[in-house]
């Protein structure tokens, strides 16, 4: 009885919700015409609205009362006294039937149990256009017509919604059906968006992640990076403006991102899973088009790079031999998470020889020297995101997550005379007043440690970073809530 | 009932993606004939080597006949924070507007 008590719409008595196509239905369709006559219930049926014959029923032909009356199964009897749902049966129970009846033998030769069928009013086939047509009203975007003779396609990138691909046209029910995923209200506001500073709510996410191609499982993960990406400590705002490479980089953690399908291994920072392109699709469309961001206005980059289409992932914790960065930023285990860092494309660093962890740590150190330049220290952080066959060189060692970042630090500390502006024949540099000094590469925090790759292939991949800290971005972890339906 | 289910997905409309935002209309002040005697404000957006430049505007600013205020974001890469703007606005008659990187 899931709405018992609660306030019904229905007039007191007993209602009773059919379909003729339903063999449970039909087995006691002669039973509700004498309990019609005897105690006078109400009948409705979905379908044939001669249907129980002999019956006074009324056609629920366009499903309003099976959908506010959340039917989700024929035959459904519900009982309301005064004014409130005080008991529902699901299908055919003898025993039920005859304690809300105070008739002990009802249904006498039936047998004591049978499940009923699908109610319409949840056929897949309808259920979207049934939602959309009693629930759209809960939203409040503006309609776009498109016009007969304009393609649908073409008439979205036309209106410059499309951030060059094409996206999937947000129609009402589709964003209905967008909005399943999320417990939270289309109106609740989750962010501020810059550049142009707009509330931000559900609604209008939903309506990007449809375009992005998310499945409604994606939502609330959508919903978090956005969350995260909308801090002044992230700093979406000059994240677009700078004129570096850079975007949000999403890594999704927790037993969720597994759930919905997320590719931590093979080809993990590349194209096909479903999840992994379209959330982070998503993130960056809202940005474009309900914050105002788009290239050659805000967004000022130089080069760009093509992961600010999308550039989501999901860690491999399963197979990891260190905690989870999530967990290692302060989140407790098998928890869902995101953590955004603003990065620039991938590269890789190879090293197929090393077998000791001293030698594999001491190639990732110096191929990490070189973020945005060898002589530059202490203004960019980077994402390590390490492969299987290298994790493992440290796993069989004993190198936990601090040990490796622990040895990276020692292996980055730079000298003055090296990096000084004019030093080794390159202007670029730090001042002079630093020549006799070491400086570290990176800030304490600067390294962030991801397991995730296929199996097979003995590389890593760092993820360069923007301004790190307080004059730029810090990266951000943000909680997955509020999943599934309101 | 089909019908019906048919006619609403039929309907093709979608829901905007934007902010809707309609940005009113605003006329921008005349332009002044000269600037003397005005109140220049000048930004140092914190980048590199923006004082040098800075510096070397001023001195034409002055040589001008205007009077100019100087200002400083805290970091280039976000945007002024909102009591400095203020303060630019109540205190200076002109703004110079430039885009350059």
């Amino acid at each position: 009885m899931p709405s018992s008590g609660a306030e019904s719409t229905l007039p007191d008595g007993v209602h009773v919700i059919v379909k003729r196509d339903c063999a449970t239905c039909v087995m006691v369709a002669p039973l509700l015409t004498q309990l019609q006559s005897s105690h006078g219930i109400t009948i409705y049926s979905q379908d044939d609205p001669s249907f129980p014959d002999g019956a006074k029923v009324i056609h629920d032909a366009d499903l309003s009362l099976s959908w506010h009356n959340n039917i989700e199964t024929v035959p459904t009897v519900i009982k309301v006294v005064d004014g409130a749902e005080t008991e529902r049966i699901v299908g055919w129970l003898q025993n039920e039937w005859s304690h809300m009846f105070e008739l002990p033998n009802i249904g006498d030769g039936l047998p004591a149990y049978r499940p009923g069928c699908g109610s319409l009013s949840v056929d897949p086939d309808k259920v979207d256009a049934l939602r959309a047509k009693f629930e759209g009203s809960l939203l409040t975007s503006r309609r776009v017509e498109i016009a007969s003779l304009e393609d649908e396609m073409e008439s979205l990138f036309a209106r410059g919604w499309t951030d060059g691909l094409p996206v999937v046209p947000p129609t009402q029910e589709r964003v209905m059906r967008m909005l399943s995923g999320t417990s939270l209200a289309p109106s609740d506001i989750v962010a501020i968006a810059p550049p142009d500073l707009v509330e931000l709510t559900v609604e209008k996410i939903a309506i990007n992640a449809v375009m992005a191609g998310c499945l409604p499982e994606y939502l609330p993960w959508v919903i978090a990076a956005l969350k995260a990406v909308c801090t002044d400590e992230f700093n979406m705002h000059g994240v677009l403006a700078t004129t570096m490479p850079v975007g949000p980089v999403i890594v999704c953690s927790g037993p969720g991102s597994r759930a919905i399908g997320m590719n931590s291994g093979v080809n993990v920072l590349g194209q096909g899973n479903r999840a992994n392109m379209t959330i982070g699709r998503a993130v960056q469309l809202t940005i474009r088009n309900v914050g105002g961001g788009r290239p050659g206005e805000i967004d000022r980059a130089a080069h760009g790079m093509p992961g600010k289409l999308s550039f989501c992932f999901a860690e491999d914790e399963v197979g990891s031999p260190w905690t989870s960065l999530a967990v290692a930023r302060g989140i407790a285990s098998d928890t869902d998470a995101v953590t955004v860092f603003a990065g620039e494309g991938p590269r890789c660093v190879t090293d197929q020889l090393a077998r000791t962890p001293e030698q594999l740590v001491t190639s990732l150190a110096a191929t990490l020297l070189t973020v945005e330049h060898p002589k530059l220290p202490l203004a960019y952080d980077a994402m390590l995101v390490i492969g299987p066959e290298h994790a493992r060189v440290f796993g069989d060692a004993g190198w936990n997550r601090e040990r490796v970042i622990e040895e990276l630090h020692a292996r980055l500390q730079l000298k003055g005379t090296d990096i000084v502006r004019g030093s080794h024949g390159m202007a670029e540099g730090v001042l002079q007043k630093y020549e006799q000094l070491t400086v570290s590469k990176f800030r304490p925090n600067g390294i962030l440690l991801v397991h995730a790759g296929g199996a097979a292939g003995l590389f890593s991949e760092i993820i360069g970073g923007w301004a790190s800290g307080a004059v730029g971005s810090e990266p951000v972890t943000q909680l997955v809530t509020n999943v599934g339906t309101r | 009932m089909t019908t019906t289910m048919t006619s609403i997905n039929a309907t093709r409309f979608v829901l905007d993606p934007t902010s809707e935002r309609n940005p009113s209309q605003r006329q921008i002040l005349a332009r002044p004939s000269s600037l003397k005697g005005l109140t220049v404000g000048l930004l140092d957006i914190s980048k590199a080597r923006g004082d040098v430049f800075l510096d070397q505007l001023e001195q034409r600013l002055i040589g001008v006949g205007a009077s100019v205020k100087r200002f400083r974001k805290p970091t280039f890469t976000k945007p002024a924070p909102v009591d400095l703007r203020h303060e630019i606005a109540i205190s200076c008659n002109v703004v110079i507007e430039a885009l350059a990187d």
